[in-house]
C-alpha cells in the first residue's frame, strides 16, 4: 500500500493545477487501465474525487467545457469499474446527484457518458438502489433519454433492471411509461440493447399484475409483446436471450396475463425452460431454468403433467445432484470451485421443481421418488448446511406427503421423520412452516411413521409452535395435535392436554385467525371422541370446555365454526356421564334447540345429532332426559325436521358424528 | 367425349393439386439437401409394402386396420413408400390417432424386404407407453396415447437418435445409434383402428424446423472453432495467395497490385497480360465481341485458331450484341461514335449487371465491390450452365476426386479414405469442414482486405433508346444480316472439319430465332440479349487465354468452393446428416 501511495502522490499534487485540463489528463493517462493504481487513487485522493465531482458539476464556460466534463466523467467511470471500495467511496462523495445533473446538458457525449458512469454504479450491489428514486424528475428525465441512442438505451435499461427491486419500483417505473418507452426496443438491430429490454421486462412483470396485464396488450411493429417474445424462445438464439424471454412469459402468465393452456405457454415457454434444465446448458442457466419451470406451473396440474413427460426431465434432474462429480475433483481444480460454487443452488432448484412437479399428480410422484436414490438425497438435504437448499428439499417432501401411497412406503422406508424432527428444533420460520406443514402429514393415523414420531417427544414441540407469533407456524402445529389425537389412545391424548395446557387451549380457541380456531375445534372433537375418553377429559375440563363452547356459539364467527363447535357439543353428548354438562345447562340446550331451527341444513343436522345424542342411550336416566327434552319443545322440532328434513342430509348426520383428520393443503 | 373432358377434370382436382404443392414447398424447406432424384423423401404409405390386415385411403395417407385383432399375430405394419434420405439431416414426420382400439405402435424400420416386429424395429406403444428397440420386450419411455393424439417421431441423422413427440411436446431421447435407411412405419392391431400421416402434407404441430435451428446454429458453430490443422502450413499466406489468384484471374489489375502491396506477396503473371485480359473482358462485358475477338486475334496470336468452338461461340455471342445494338460493327453506323457510346466509360473494372435473375449473385454483389464480378455465383453456375463444354466439365470431373486428396492431405491423421465408403463419414465431415472454413474466412479475407481498394464500378445501364434492332440501323442491320451468313458459314465449315456438333447448332438457332420476333426483348428467347449472359463467354476466354499462358484457368478459390459444393453432396451419398446443415450457400453472404 505504501508503494501505490508513493506511486500516486504525484498525481494528487498535480490536482491543484491551475489549469483543470492538465489535472485531467494527468490523471487519465495514469489511472485508466491498471485496478491496483485506480484504488489507490481512490483511496489517496480524497480529493481528486473530490475535484472530480465538483469540476463535473461545475458550469464551466471556457471552450471545449463539455469535452473536459466528458473526460472527467470517464475518469469517474474508470474508477468505478474498481473494487466496491471504490463504488463506496465515489458513493459517499454524491457521484450519483452529479452524474444525474449531467443529464440534463444538450450533448450526447456527455450523456452517454453519464449514463455508463450510473451505470457502471448501480449495477454494484453496494450502491443503495434508492438513491435512482430520491429525486422524482429523474426517472422521467432517463425515460425522454431512452430514445436519443441505442447507447443510452443500453444504460438506462440495465439501471433500471438493476433498481427495480420492489413492487414500489415496478409502479413507479411503470407509471412512468416504462413500458411504451423500452417495448420498442424489443425489435432494436442492436442485440445489446434487445437484450437489455428484455430483461427490465423481466423485472417489471415479476410478480406484478398490472405490469403483465398492460404487457399483453401492447404491440410492437403490428405484433403482440407475447408473440415477439416467443420468437425470442428460438433455439438457435443466444441462450440468455430464450431464458429471459421465457422468463418474460413465466410471470405474464403467472400474473393471469396468459392463460396457463395458451399455446405460447404450453408449446413455447414450458419446452424452452425444460432445455434450460438440459446438461448442455451452463450450470448458472440450469438452476435459473428450474427455477423458472418451477415457479411457471406451480398452481397447474396440467403443466406439470406435460413437464413431467417433456425430455426425460424428472430423470434429467437427478443430475443436478452430482456436482461436483468425481470427475471434476480429478481434472482441475478450476473446474472443482465453479462446481462446488453452484452444487448448493443446483441441489435447491432441483428440490423446488421436484417439489413443484409433485404438488398434484400422484403419477408424478411415484416418478419422482423412484428416481434413482431420490429419498436419500431429500433426507441429506434436509440436513445440509445451506438454508436454501434445506428449504427446498422439505418444500419436496412436504409435495411428495401428500400421497397416501408415498408416506406408507418410501417415507417409512427411509426414516424422513428423523431429520425433519431435527430440522424441526433449530429453523427460520420459513424451513419450520415447510417442516412441520409435512409433520401434519406425517401424523396422519395411516402413515407408519406416526408411532416412531410420538415417541420422540414431538408433543412438546408442536405445542410450542402453537405459541408461534406466526399464524402459518400456529396453525401446523394445532393442526399437527388435531391429526395425532385422532383416533389416539388415552395416553396420547392425556398427553397433548397435559402439554398443551388448557389455558393454551383456550388462548387457542379466540385466536384471531380462522384456521387455527378450526384446528383447535378439531383437536377438541377428535381428544373428545370414544365414550371413556370424553368422560374422563368432561370431567377434568368440562367447566372450561362447557364455557368455551357457550362463547363461541354466542360469537361471531362462520358456519363452518358452529358446526365444528356443535360436533363438539354432540360427541359431549355422546358421554356418559358429559351428558349431564348438557342437561344441566339450559343455556347450552336453548342454543341446541336455537339451531335445530336453523336455516343453514348443516348447522340443522349438528344440532339435531346432538340431540340424538342426548336421547339415543341405554342407560337407565334417559327416559328422565326424554322427559326434559319433550318438556323443553324438542320433540315438536324434532317431528317437524323428520317432515321437511332432507334424506340425503339424515344420511350425511353420520358424516358428523364422527371428526376426520385432515390432509394438509396449503 | 364429354366423359373423358369430365374424367381429365377430375385428374386435376384443384385441391389435390394444392396439397401437392404446398407438401412439394415444405418439403423442399424442411429438406434444402436432399436430392430427390435420388433419394426421395417418404411421401405416402406403400401399398406395395403392407401387411394384408391394412387398408390404406385418402391417397395413401390413411391407415386402417381389418384383420381380427384377437392376438400380437394379428398385428400388421405398414411403411411409407422410401426411406429417409440422410440428407434430410433432421427427419420428422406425425401420425393422428383418429380411431384407437387397444394398442397401436408408431415405429420406424430399416431396409427389409417386409417390414418385421422385432428385427430391427424400433417403435413407441401407445398402450403402455413404452418404447421397444428390436425386441418385443419395451422400456418405459413416455405416456400413453390415444384417439386425438398426434404422435411425432424425429429422426435424428446427425447423431443417430430418434425422439417422439405427443401432442407437440417433445418427450425425450428414445433410441440412439440407429442404422441407416429407417422407413416411417405404423402398426396397428386391433379392428377400428384408423391413423392418419403427416409427411409434411399439413403443418405439423411440433415445430420441427425450431429444432433444425438449434442443430443448424450447432454444426455452423462447429465448423467456425474447427482447427486448422498444422500440416495446412501457413494459413493466412494461403489465404492471402488465393485473394491474389482470384483477383488476378479476373483481371482485378490494380486492386491486385495494391492487395499484394499490402500483403507482401507476390504476383505470378505480369501486369501487361493482366492488363490485356481485362480490356479483353471489358469488351466482351461491354457486348463489342468483335473488337474483343479483334484484340485477342492480335494479343494471343493463334489461340481462337486452335479454339474453333471458342471462336464459334464468340462469334454466337457477336451476333446477338450485333441484334442488341452493342457490337462495334453495328454501331458504327451510328450517328454517333463507338467512343461515346461507350457504355462502359472508363470504369477500371468492369462488372456485369446484376439480374434479379440471380439472387445469390444479386447478394454478393451488394455486400462488396469485390465481389460484384461475381465471385462465386457465375462460377456455381458454370459447373450446372448450358455451355458445358468449357468449364463445367473440367471442374466437375476434376473437382471430384480432388476433393478426396485435399482431405487426405489436409485433415491431421487421416487415413485414406475412398470416397464412397460408408465408414469415412467423420473423414468427408472433417474434410468438408476444413473446405468450408477455408471458404468463409477466404470471402470474409476478400471482403475485408478488398473493399477499400477497389475502384467503384459503375454500372450503366444499356440505354433504352437502343432497343431497336441493331439500334434502329438499316446499314447496321444489313451488315447483321451478312454477319449471320458469315457465320452460318462457319458453322458449315466447323461440321466439315470437326463432325456436327449439337450444341453448335442449338446456339446457332437460338441466335437466328432472334429476328423472327418483332421486339426480340420480350421473346421467348430474348434472354439471351440479357448483358447478363455475357459472363459465361467472357469468364471461357479468359480461362482459355490463361491456359494458353501455362497460367490455371480456374483460381484456386473457385477450385476450393467447387470441392466444398462437391464435397457436401457427396456427404449426403455416404449418409452424413450433418451434410443438411452444413451447406455452401450458407457461407456465402
Amino acid at each position: 500500500m505504501c508503494e501505490v501511495t508513493a506511486t500516486s502522490r504525484h498525481y494528487v499534487d498535480r490536482l491543484f493545477h491551475p489549469d483543470p485540463q492538465k489535472v485531467l489528463q494527468g490523471v487519465m493517462t495514469e489511472v485508466l487501465g491498471s485496478e491496483l493504481r485506480t484504488e489507490g487513487v481512490v483511496v489517496l485522493g480524497s480529493e481528486l474525487r473530490t475535484e472530480c465531482v465538483v469540476l463535473l458539476g461545475s458550469e464551466l464556460r471556457t471552450e471545449g467545457a463539455v469535452v473536459l466534463r466528458t473526460e472527467c466523467v470517464v475518469v469517474l467511470g474508470s474508477l468505478a469499474m474498481g473494487t466496491e471500495n471504490n463504488i463506496k467511496s465515489l458513493v459517499d462523495c454524491h457521484i450519483i446527484p452529479a452524474l444525474l445533473q449531467g443529464l440534463v446538458c444538450p450533448d450526447l457525449i456527455f450523456i452517454e457518458a453519464c449514463l455508463r458512469c450510473l451505470r457502471t454504479v448501480f449495477i454494484s450491489p453496494v450502491t443503495p438502489v434508492q438513491l435512482l428514486y430520491t429525486d422524482p424528475t429523474v426517472i422521467p428525465h432517463l425515460m425522454s433519454l431512452l430514445s436519443r441512442s441505442p447507447r443510452t438505451q443500453d444504460y438506462i435499461t440495465q439501471i433500471f433492471s438493476h433498481c427495480c427491486k420492489t413492487p414500489e419500483h415496478q409502479t413507479v417505473l411503470f407509471n412512468h411509461g416504462a413500458i411504451q418507452n423500452i417495448a420498442p426496443m424489443l425489435i432494436s438491430l442492436s442485440y445489446k440493447v434487445r437484450m437489455q429490454a428484455l430483461k427490465c421486462f423481466s423485472v417489471l412483470a415479476y410478480e406484478n399484475t398490472q405490469v403483465s396485464m398492460t404487457l399483453v396488450n401492447v404491440l410492437v411493429d403490428g405484433d403482440l409483446l407475447s408473440q415477439v417474445f416467443v420468437r425470442m424462445l428460438q433455439r438457435d438464439l443466444p441462450i440468455e436471450m430464450q431464458l429471459t424471454a421465457a422468463k418474460c412469459l413465466t410471470y405474464m402468465c403467472r400474473a393471469g396475463a396468459i392463460r396457463t393452456d395458451d399455446r405460447c405457454i404450453v408449446l413455447k415457454t414450458l419446452p424452452c425452460l425444460v432445455r434450460m434444465c438440459s446438461k448442455e446448458r451452463l450450470l448458472e442457466e440450469r438452476v435459473e431454468g428450474a427455477e423458472t419451470l418451477a415457479y411457471l406451473m406451480e398452481p397447474d396440474v396440467e403443466l406439470q403433467r406435460i413437464a413431467s413427460v417433456t425430455d426425460h426431465l424428472v430423470a434429467m434432474l437427478a443430475d443436478y445432484f452430482k456436482y461436483p462429480s468425481s470427475v471434476s475433483a480429478i481434472t482441475d481444480i478450476k473446474r472443482l470451485d465453479h462446481d462446488l460454487k453452484h452444487a448448493h443452488e443446483l441441489r435447491q432448484a432441483a428440490f423446488k421443481l421436484y417439489a413443484s412437479l409433485g404438488s398434484n399428480d400422484e403419477d408424478i410422484r411415484k416418478k419422482i421418488t423412484e428416481t434413482e436414490n431420490m429419498m436419500d438425497r431429500i433426507v441429506s438435504g434436509l440436513s445440509e448446511s445451506s438454508i436454501k437448499v434445506r428449504l427446498a428439499a422439505v418444500r419436496c417432501l412436504h409435495s411428495l406427503s401428500r400421497s397416501v401411497q408415498q408416506l406408507r412406503t418410501s417415507f417409512h422406508d427411509h426414516a424422513v421423520w428423523k431429520p425433519l424432527m431435527k430440522l424441526l428444533q433449530n429453523a427460520p420460520d420459513e424451513v419450520l412452516v415447510m417442516a412441520s406443514s409435512t409433520l401434519c402429514n406425517l401424523l396422519l393415523e395411516f402413515s407408519p411413521s406416526k408411532e416412531p414420531i410420538l415417541e420422540s417427544g414431538v408433543v412438546e414441540l408442536l405445542c410450542s409452535l402453537t405459541q408461534s407469533d406466526s399464524p402459518a407456524l400456529r396453525v401446523n402445529g394445532i393442526w399437527a395435535l388435531m391429526n395425532m389425537a385422532f383416533q389416539a389412545d388415552q395416553k396420547v391424548k392425556g398427553e397433548i392436554v397435559r402439554a398443551l395446557g388448557t389455558e393454551q387451549l383456550f388462548r387457542l380457541l379466540s385466536d384471531p385467525d380462522t384456521n387455527v380456531l378450526m384446528k383447535t375445534l378439531g383437536l377438541l372433537r377428535n381428544l373428545l371422541s370414544t365414550r371413556p375418553h370424553i368422560d374422563q377429559i368432561m370431567s377434568s375440563h368440562g367447566k372450561q370446555i362447557m364455557q368455551a363452547v357457550t362463547l363461541i356459539l354466542e360469537g361471531e364467527h362462520s358456519i363452518e365454526v358452529k358446526e365444528q363447535t356443535l360436533c363438539i357439543l354432540a360427541n359431549i353428548a355422546d358421554g356418559n356421564t358429559a351428558k349431564e354438562l348438557i342437561m344441566t345447562n339450559d343455556d347450552i340446550l336453548q342454543k341446541i334447540k336455537y339451531y335445530m331451527g336453523h336455516s343453514n341444513a348443516k348447522l340443522q343436522l349438528a344440532a339435531t345429532f346432538c340431540i340424538s345424542n342426548l336421547i339415543w342411550n341405554e342407560e337407565g336416566s334417559c327416559q328422565e332426559r326424554q322427559d326434559k327434552l319433550r318438556e323443553l319443545g324438542f320433540v315438536d322440532i324434532l317431528h317437524k325436521l323428520t317432515q321437511a328434513l332432507d334424506p340425503n342430509l339424515c344420511e350425511r348426520c353420520d358424516t358428523h358424528t364422527h371428526v376426520h383428520a385432515h390432509y394438509v393443503i396449503g | 367425349m364429354a366423359e373423358l373432358g369430365a374424367g381429365s377434370l377430375l385428374l386435376g382436382d384443384p385441391a389435390f393439386n394444392y396439397q401437392e404443392a404446398e407438401l412439394n414447398e415444405r418439403l423442399k424447406r424442411l429438406y434444402p439437401a436432399v436430392n430427390e432424384d435420388e433419394t426421395p423423401l417418404p411421401r405416402s404409405w406403400s401399398p406395395k409394402d403392407k401387411y394384408s390386415y391394412i387398408g390404406l385411403s385418402q391417397n395413401n395417407l390413411r391407415v386402417h386396420y381389418k384383420g381380427h385383432g384377437k392376438n400380437h399375430k394379428d398385428a400388421a405394419s405398414v411403411r411409407a413408400t422410401h426411406p429417409i434420405p440422410a440428407a434430410c439431416g433432421i427427419y420428422y414426420f406425425e401420425v393422428k390417432i383418429v380411431s384407437k382400439g387397444l394398442d397401436f405402435l408408431s415405429s420406424l424400420l430399416p431396409l427389409s424386404p417386409i417390414p418385421g416386429w422385432d428385427k430391427h424395429s424400433y417403435g413407441y406403444h401407445g398402450d403402455d407407453g413404452h418404447s421397444f428397440c428390436s425386441s418385443g420386450t419395451g422400456q418405459p419411455y413416455g405416456p400413453t396415447f390415444t384417439t386425438g393424439d398426434v404422435i411425432g417421431c424425429c429422426v435424428n441423422l446427425i447423431n443417430n437418435t430418434c425422439f417422439y413427440t405427443k401432442n407437440g411436446i417433445s418427450l425425450g431421447v428414445a433410441f440412439t445409434d440407429l442404422p441407416p435407411n429407417l422407413y416411417p412405419t405404423v402398426g396397428l392391431q386391433t379392428p377400428g383402428e384408423i391413423v392418419d400421416a403427416n409427411f409434411g402434407q399439413q403443418p405439423f404441430v411440433f415445430d420441427i424446423e425450431d429444432y433444425m435451428s438449434e442443430w443448424r446454429a450447432k454444426i455452423h458453430g462447429m465448423i467456425a472453432r474447427f482447427p486448422i490443422g498444422e500440416r495446412l502450413g501457413e494459413w493466412q499466406a494461403v489465404l492471402q495467395n488465393m485473394v491474389s489468384t482470384y483477383l488476378v484471374h479476373h483481371g482485378y489489375c490494380a486492386t491486385a497490385t495494391a492487395f499484394a502491396r499490402a500483403t507482401e506477396t507476390l504476383i505470378q503473371e505480369d501486369q501487361t497480360s493482366i492488363k490485356n485480359r481485362q480490356r479483353i473482358q471489358k469488351l466482351v462485358l461491354a457486348g463489342r465481341v468483335g473488337e474483343a475477338i479483334e484484340a485477342t486475334q492480335q494479343l494471343y496470336p493463334g489461340l481462337l485458331e486452335h479454339n474453333p468452338n471458342l471462336l464459334f461461340m464468340l462469334k454466337c455471342r457477336q451476333f446477338v450484341e450485333m441484334v442488341n445494338g452493342t457490337d462495334s460493327e453495328v454501331r458504327c453506323f451510328s450517328v454517333r461514335s463507338p467512343k461515346s457510346q461507350d457504355s462502359y466509360p472508363g470504369s477500371p473494372s468492369l462488372s456485369p449487371r446484376h439480374g434479379a435473375t440471380n439472387p445469390n449473385l444479386h447478394s454478393a454483389g451488394a455486400d462488396s465491390p469485390t465481389c460484384s464480378n461475381g465471385v462465386t455465383p457465375p462460377n456455381k453456375n458454370k459447373s450446372h450452365n448450358k455451355y458445358p463444354g468449357v468449364s463445367s466439365a473440367s471442374s466437375s470431373s476434376s473437382s471430384s476426386p480432388s476433393s478426396v486428396n485435399y482431405s487426405e492431405s489436409n485433415s491431421t491423421d487421416s487415413t485414406k479414405s475412398q470416397p464412397h465408403s460408408g465408414t469415412s463419414n467423420q473423414e468427408e465431415t472433417r474434410c468438408v469442414q476444413t473446405i468450408l472454413t477455408t471458404v468463409s474466412a477466404l470471402l470474409c479475407e476478400v471482403s475485408k482486405k478488398c473493399q477499400t481498394l477497389v475502384a467503384v464500378c459503375v454500372l450503366v445501364e444499356d440505354s433504352c433508346a437502343s432497343r431497336q434492332l441493331c439500334g434502329g440501323n438499316q446499314a447496321a442491320t444489313e451488315r447483321m444480316i451478312q454477319f449471320g451468313r458469315e457465320l452460318q458459314g462457319l458453322n458449315e465449315q466447323l461440321c466439315r472439319e470437326y463432325g456436327k456438333n449439337v450444341t453448335h447448332k442449338k446456339m446457332l438457332q437460338d441466335a437466328f430465332s432472334l429476328l423472327a420476333y418483332s421486339d426480340p426483348w420480350n421473346c421467348p428467347v430474348g434472354q439471351q440479349l440479357d448483358p447478363m449472359q455475357r459472363e459465361n463467354i467472357c469468364s471461357a476466354l479468359n480461362s482459355a487465354i490463361l491456359e494458353s499462358q501455362n497460367l490455371p484457368k480456374q483460381p484456386p478459390l473457385m477450385l476450393a468452393l467447387g470441392q466444398a459444393t462437391e464435397c457436401v453432396q457427396l456427404m449426403a451419398r455416404v449418409r452424413s446428416g450433418s451434410c443438411s446443415f452444413a451447406r455452401v450457400d450458407n457461407f456465402l453472404h
